[in-house]
């Protein structure tokens, strides 16, 4: 009784709350929507517009914010043009920074901080790896620090393990045990809501298959 | 397109319902281009949309009544435009933005510099690392730069002789203040090192002219150097070489806001030099103690305050044949203790002002020997050659402060002053072979203020405008000098630079104490620069001009050399290409640079204006460097040329009037020059310790080097000036604990 009493009360609140909340959730569904369809580089920057638009009105979700930069990353790697690369990932860091007054400590920030580092990185990788290289590899570690759970930065390192010469410790070879560490933690992640990130599956099992 | 987009439209139209109001449009720029990818927002709503390829926009707004309508782009100034929504119907727009200037999309000044840094977005042109690995270089700050355009192939001496100036011309300033004593006590006919280790500097602009109103005293080149901020790790070094041996300590703050650091070396050429036969007999070869040490504080999130100071003591003595008497040696011997002390403090202000300060403090003490000595060593005196038996002891104390405040303005615009002030104090004193004692002693005071603005009219258009107003309290002299130089972006990768400015030089001090009162010297750059660069290519050609006037005029006063008038003049012209390549040749990074020179001038005791002997017409390098992953080994390989330079012996006659003894050309200068670099720890796992393994041998090929000749001093016998000995071979190790550089050395060769 009690218990049903107290699910009733959480729902009273919720209720109260929702006919904003409604209209955010289907917001944000409806560009989860035009996320995974977007195929060329234009619709995701559509998308990422989309989150940057909802972000700006709620003001104290951090979800659209860590979005809409997640998207303009995944903008960038589309666009494949290294010399856009910095002016984008200015953008994203603006953005992931939003989301970070509103969200401390969280893993899925920490990984987004690895992949725009990730992003930088790449424009000239002979002379910026000592900078963006550490940067990359201190968010992946505070990632995988922040939630042992979070499959993502084990995800990005191997990626990034992969496509590093054998010679300096990546190749295949060492980033198959990061990938199956990924895949792993892939079976058992449970996003903490409807919302919260849960993305990276596919593409990990893809890139562990290219590596076989 | 039209049709579907119509067609689109309709669809959306008829869709809409009660309530709605569909917004449509199209944006352009000032061009009437369309902008791509623009975001359109209702405020505070979710409503918006953003642009297509062509411009265009649509979607539909559940608000009603007056509301903001916001439009964001990269690259152009926010739009904010009130809009009435009806709530039924199509509202039309046609948006207009306008560019925003920008760090990423602005044309940078690049005429007459180059720039060698880690930090993004500048113009670098090469990378600090690079100066570490470049074959010729032998880790030495200015032995990179010779491979640029610009600089001189100048062996004997050392120092950066640029566009047909002297090594005095060239001045070094680390974070922002002037170095006295940048490169160890002059040797004659060796060029002697830079004191300071290249890896302690993070960024190197060098100037080959047209530099900025910030920095003065050199009437050609300005080499502006940065030192590091805190380190990434705490670590511990130790280095072993065939020439020396040292080791080191950095450590890093818990909360990494602050470090500090130590060194100490010890070097010793007598090994080397068994080996490698040098042209000269040492009695005691070149080695010393260098011990330095810094500390580094972050004040806030921009602020930093660093500290880098050393202690050196060297020294080394030497014989080398007599061209004045048969069967006889020359001695020279050297000692010197070099401290050097440098503090500086950067803070971002309030309301977008920055402020940089710095000081620095050196001293400098000199024992220099020169004497005759027979076969046996012993040290004589010859009938009319007891001139050539003196000592020489220069004391030196010196400090330079600087503040310089910046005022940012919107679209990058900026004011920059501020005020320097420098004081040396030169105590000398002349022993001659019979116990006399010459003193003399010069305290100069100088002091400049100087202001400079940069302009953005547009993306496309900048320009900087300086002026630098110096007073040199000694000479009691005033002056003033303009600074002027543009740039304008001809398209995504190319650019035009342009630069002129005034600069003026105090008289060198070895040729004081002046006959009459003395002035400023003076020189004119004109620049013009074409620049096309990709991310990963470079492409300059620049030519210029140089007129030089007051130069000063010496005569001889009882053998010695002493500033006489300002009568001296001359000028310099030259083009200069350069481009770098990290693209087109697989795992291949190479530069090459080429530089035509052609240079006249009346100064010291030239009888008349002549190509001085540190100008060849023509000079180019090539500098390759590879990295072979399966060897874990980085290949480094440079070839030098130069053609081949005038030599001189310019003699008095008996009213006291110089003319040429004797002159010609010396052949071209070859140097091939090849380094190699093992990593055997990269990569590895948990690698408790991080090693590089170094051999370098400059002129592979054994090729002589002539830089001129040298005359016995009635001038009927000389001899060929070459490098102490042909070839040197450099094999060291440098390890690392506490750190795993494997990421330092994948920065260098990826």
């Amino acid at each position: 009784m009690k218990q049903l009493l107290s699910t009733f009360f959480c729902f009273a609140v919720l209720i109260t709350a929702s006919a904003q909340s409604e209209k955010y959730a289907g917001a944000m569904q409806k560009n989860f929507g035009a996320l995974a369809s977007a195929k060329s580089p234009a619709e995701m920057l559509d998308v990422s517009n989309a989150f940057e638009r909802i972000a700006n009105a709620e003001k104290n979700q951090w979800l659209p914010f860590y979005y809409a930069s997640l998207t303009k990353v995944w903008y960038a790697f589309m666009l494949n043009d290294p010399k856009q690369y910095d002016q984008v990932a200015d953008q994203c860091d603006s953005l992931v920074a939003k989301a970070e007054n509103l969200e401390k400590s969280n893993s899925e920030i920490s990984l987004l901080k690895a992949m725009i580092a990730t992003l930088r990185m790449v424009v000239d990788p002979m002379s910026r790896y000592m900078q963006y290289g550490t940067m990359l590899n201190k968010f992946i570690e505070e990632s995988k620090q922040l939630d042992p759970s979070n499959p993502r930065p084990y995800m990005w390192q191997a990626q990034n393990v992969s496509k590093t010469p054998t010679q300096f410790g990546g190749g295949c070879e060492n980033a198959k045990p990061i990938f199956e560490k990924s895949l792993e933690l892939f079976k058992t992640f449970k996003p903490k809501s409807p919302m919260y990130p849960d993305w990276g599956k596919e593409q990990t099992e893809k890139a562990y298959q290219e590596c076989k | 397109m039209k049709f579907l987009f119509l067609f689109f439209s309709l669809v959306i139209i008829t869709g809409i319902s009660k309530g709605q109001t569909l917004i449509t449009g199209i944006i352009t720029d000032a061009k009437k281009q369309p902008v791509f990818g623009a975001s359109l927002t209702i405020k505070d709503s979710y409503d918006g949309a953003t642009a297509d390829s062509a411009g265009r926009f649509l979607f539909k707004a559940y608000d009603k009544g007056r509301q903001l309508l916001i439009v964001t782009s990269v690259g152009y100034k926010t739009v904010e435009m009130p809009v009435e929504l009806t709530g039924s119907g199509e509202l039309k727009l046609a948006i207009q933005m306008k560019q925003e200037i920008t760090e990423m999309s602005a044309v940078v000044i690049t005429a007459g510099s180059f720039e060698a840094s880690d930090r993004k977005r500048v113009a670098a042109v090469l990378t600090s690392i690079d100066i570490l690995t470049t074959a010729s270089a032998n880790a030495d700050v200015t032995g990179a730069l010779k491979t640029l355009p610009g600089a001189q192939q100048v062996g004997e001496s050392e120092g950066l002789f640029v566009r047909g100036g002297t090594a005095a011309e060239t001045k070094t300033f680390i974070d922002g203040t002037l170095v006295n004593n940048f490169f160890y006590t002059s040797v004659p006919g060796i060029a002697t090192r830079g004191r300071f280790s290249p890896s302690i500097f993070k960024g190197t602009v060098f100037s080959t002219g047209g530099y900025s109103a910030l920095y003065g005293q050199a009437l050609s080149s300005a080499l502006i150097l940065e030192s590091v901020d805190l380190p990434e790790q705490s670590s511990a070094t130790l280095n072993l070489s065939v020439i020396s041996a040292g080791a080191g300590l950095q450590h890093l703050s818990k909360n990494k806001k602050s470090s500090w650091g130590f060194n100490y070396d010890y070097s010793n050429l007598s090994a080397a030099f068994a080996v490698l036969k040098q042209r000269q007999d040492y009695s005691k070869a070149p080695g010393g103690h260098n011990f330095d040490a810094n500390f580094r504080i972050k004040t806030s999130a921009n602020g930093m305050l660093k500290y880098y100071g050393y202690y050196t003591s060297n020294g080394l003595a030497f014989t080398s044949n007599s061209l004045d008497s048969a069967g006889y040696l020359d001695k020279f011997s050297m000692k010197n203790n070099n401290m050097y002390h440098n503090l500086s403090w950067k803070e971002n202000l309030k309301n977008k002002w920055k402020m940089s300060a710095g000081v620095s403090f050196s001293t400098n003490h000199d024992t220099i020997g020169f004497g005759m000595q027979n076969q046996q060593k012993k040290d004589v005196l010859l009938n009319g050659l007891q001139y050539k038996t003196f000592q020489l002891d220069n004391k030196g104390l010196y400090l330079n402060a600087r503040i310089v405040l910046e005022k940012k303005f919107r679209s990058l615009s900026a004011l920059r002053f501020g005020t320097e002030y420098n004081y040396s104090d030169d105590k000398s004193i002349y022993t001659v072979y019979n116990g006399l004692k010459y003193n003399s002693r010069f305290v100069t005071n100088n002091y400049a203020l100087f202001a400079e603005q940069d302009v953005y009219i547009t993306n496309n258009l900048a320009a900087k405008f300086g002026a630098r107003a110096e007073y040199a309290a000694w000479l009691e002299k005033f002056n003033v000098a303009p600074r002027v130089s543009l740039a304008y972006k001809l398209g995504k990768q190319s650019q035009v630079s342009l630069a002129y400015g005034i600069f003026y030089q105090n008289p060198e001090m070895k040729y004081l104490p002046a006959v009459n009162s003395m002035k400023f010297m003076k020189a004119e750059h004109y620049i013009a620069q074409y620049q096309k660069t990709t991310s990963l290519t470079t492409f300059r050609a620049e030519v210029f001009y140089k007129k030089y006037a007051q130069l000063i005029k010496t005569t001889n006063v009882n053998g010695r050399e002493l500033a006489a008038n300002n009568n001296g003049f001359g000028d310099a012209s030259g083009f200069e290409f350069f481009w770098r390549d990290k693209k087109n040749i697989k795992n291949l990074d190479y530069w090459i640079s080429y530089s035509y020179l052609d240079t006249k001038r009346d100064f010291l005791n030239f009888p008349y204006a002549i190509t001085p002997n540190f100008a060849a017409h023509h000079t180019a390098s090539v500098v390759a460097k590879k990295f072979v992953t399966s060897l874990k080994t980085n290949f480094n390989i440079s070839y030098n040329y130069s053609s081949g330079r005038p030599y001189y012996n310019i003699q008095y006659d008996t009213d006291n009037k110089s003319f040429f003894a004797d002159k010609g050309n010396v052949t071209d200068y070859h140097n091939v020059s090849f380094a190699l670099n093992f990593l055997p720890d990269i990569g590895k796992k948990n690698a408790k310790s991080f090693a590089v393994y170094v051999l370098s041998i400059s002129n592979i090929f054994n090729i002589k080097q002539v830089y001129g000749y040298s005359y016995s001093t009635n001038g009927k016998n000389k001899q060929e000036l070459v490098a102490p000995s042909r070839m040197f071979i450099f094999i060291g190790a440098f390890i690392s604990f506490g750190v795993d550089r494997s990421e330092d050395a994948i920065n260098n060769n990826l």
